[in-house]
């Protein structure tokens, strides 16, 4: 009888994935190295933009519109230092059919798996995603079964997630719900494993550029509008795909001065695998928790190799608080008409602020928003907030401790994204990678390949590996 | 007794305390891993009865047998006063009636 007791399933975890996904990782790797051959994985798995604008267009996902954010822009124009702010353009990804942007990750991965003949997808996720892949394999005739870490141990279930479970069932989907823990992964494998489903991974090549689209649509937008590139695009980030997809996406229709900016919810000090955690938060994505690990190690996925690398692309990063996107999306509500978010509107807070430190023939893009509904809404989620504990008040947002409060800002002029150090994240993924090298020098391709992991000169590379403990070779010292 | 053919709820413990992952946080540890799922009752039971389901896609499931024909029940949550001060402070900022920093 097969043994699924948790090791013996994780010690089988690359075969279930090799059969689950259909690509051969091992093409890409250059053996006996920590490097791999990105874009190589990007071209022959991946669909060219042609191919995916053309499948999106067949299942409804994409041609969302641009939006200006007159009032908002008037608002940040209003109470910025020199009275300048950039035009605010918002990209209403809500109006794909699952009601977010992952309708456009769903749409290539449901696809290919179809292509390959796979009865079904199985997708572990408490977000959107989960929506976008029942939709889509609702669209394609495939069966559909979502994994979600959804209540704590006492049966406590975020509002957000729940709802999320009540959209896929919509869609046909099943969905199993988990409380929380890393061991999703298991019963995700355990799936894979019982039902010979397809991984509709996040991270595989085609959902990445199943993201292309939604960069290369805003730059098109810009231009036929505006008449220009965006100056800036803010991208919410989380496991880095949302930022990865869009940037290529901007670097392909040509827009080579456009600046992309990452931007997460600070929950700085909460654990996101701790059981008593889990409901002092009111994000579930789009926060630091994930942002900063999966920058600092994009390979902690469910494929061998994450076709997410926020790094390679990130102009810039910040952080935002809880208390600001809960007051930027009630700011979008009451002076541009929509309700939206809340997690999607981390970028637009982000933006609001970005935005009074550029001129006002500027433009700075908030590429996505998601749809509103019972329990994914600002209301529902400080009222879940508040039940647990959680004060909330007006005051300085910087005071904003996670877990022990939300400060919605006294004023809009509080509002203030705070940048994080990129080159000291860059660190922090160059010491991972070296921690897998171990004592031996750095091989032939290694350090290029940092190089371009890390969007690093060759001399700024060279001093960030001496300062980690390592000699001009990269053996450790 | 809820007849068979019915749309239930079951749970199921998925992995004891000891079983779990190594590495988790203290509090996640000392608790057992558990599933929630949904399908067709495959025969007639009382609820707290160790029951099959097959669920939406057909697949055979095993665990406790907790609810008849689940609902949900999240909605748009309990009253926030403090959002109301705000559309009221941006509209006043906007229209030019407040242009203090």
């Amino acid at each position: 009888m097969i043994n699924n007791s948790y090791e013996a399933v994780m010690s089988r975890r690359n075969e279930i994935m090799k059969k689950a996904i259909g690509i051969d990782y091992e093409e890409f790797e250059s053996k006996g190295t920590i490097a791999f051959d990105y874009e190589k994985m990007m071209e022959k798995t991946g669909y060219a933009l042609p191919e995916i604008i053309e499948m999106q267009e067949e299942s409804g996902v994409g041609n969302t519109p641009i939006m200006e954010m007159k009032n908002i822009t008037e608002l940040a124009r209003k109470i910025s230092k020199n009275n300048k702010a950039a035009r605010i353009l918002i990209k209403d990804e809500a109006s794909n059919p699952s009601g977010s942007f992952k309708a456009r990750r769903a749409a290539t991965a449901v696809y290919h798996a179809k292509q390959m003949g796979y009865k079904g997808v199985v997708a572990a996720t408490s977000g959107n995603y989960g929506a976008a892949v029942a939709s889509q394999a609702a669209i394609s005739g495939l069966k559909c079964i979502i994994v979600q870490e959804c209540y704590d141990s006492s049966y406590k279930g975020q509002p957000e997630i729940i709802e999320k479970a009540r959209k896929c069932e919509a869609f046909g989907a099943e969905v199993v719900q988990l409380t929380v823990g890393p061991e999703l992964f298991y019963v995700f494998l355990r799936l894979l494993e019982e039902t010979g489903y397809f991984n509709a991974s996040l991270y595989t090549p085609f959902g990445i550029a199943g993201v292309e689209t939604l960069g290369h649509e805003l730059v098109m937008q810009c231009r036929g509008k505006y008449d220009k590139d965006p100056d800036c695009v803010v991208c919410t980030n989380a496991g880095g795909g949302n930022l990865t997809g869009t940037a290529r996406g901007i670097i392909k229709a040509g827009a080579s001065q456009t600046k992309v900016v990452g931007a997460s919810v600070d929950l700085a000090g909460l654990h996101m695998a701790s059981d008593s955690q889990f409901n002092r938060k009111s994000f579930t994505t789009g926060h630091t928790g994930f942002g900063i690990p999966f920058a600092t190690w994009p390979d902690r996925t469910d494929v061998p190799r994450s076709a997410a690398r926020p790094l390679r692309y990130m102009d810039r990063y910040v952080t935002v608080r809880q208390g600001e996107v809960f007051f930027m999306t009630e700011a979008l509500a009451q002076l541009q008409g929509l309700e939206r978010g809340p997690a999607g509107n981390t970028s637009l807070a982000a933006a609001f602020s970005i935005a009074q430190e550029m001129e006002n023939d500027q433009i700075i893009v908030v590429q996505e928003t998601e749809y509103t509904g019972a329990g994914k809404h600002i209301q529902p989620q400080l009222s879940f907030a508040r039940e647990n504990g959680i004060e909330i008040k007006f005051g300085d947002p910087k005071e904003e401790i996670p877990g022990k409060n939300i400060i919605l800002p006294d004023h809009p002029s509080l509002l203030k994204a705070k940048d994080l150090d990129l080159i000291d994240i860059k660190k922090s993924y160059i010491e991972n990678s070296l921690k897998r090298i171990g004592e031996r020098n750095l091989k032939d391709g290694e350090f290029e390949f940092l190089m371009k992991e890390t969007r690093m000169e060759e001399s700024e590379l060279a001093k960030t590996i001496k300062e980690i403990g390592r000699g001009d070779d990269g053996k450790k010292r | 007794m809820i007849n068979k053919g019915k749309w239930v709820r079951i749970h199921k413990v998925v992995l004891q305390p000891g079983e779990r992952a190594e590495n988790l946080p203290a509090d996640t540890g000392k608790v057992p891993y558990e599933m929630w799922a949904k399908g067709f009752l495959t025969r007639d039971a009382e609820l707290g009865e160790n029951v099959l389901v097959k669920t939406i896609t057909g697949r055979i499931v095993e665990g406790k047998l907790i609810e008849m024909e689940p609902s949900f029940d999240h909605s748009y949550g309990s009253f926030i006063p403090e959002l109301l001060e705000i559309g009221l402070q941006l509209r006043k900022i906007v229209s030019g009636g407040e242009n203090d920093k």
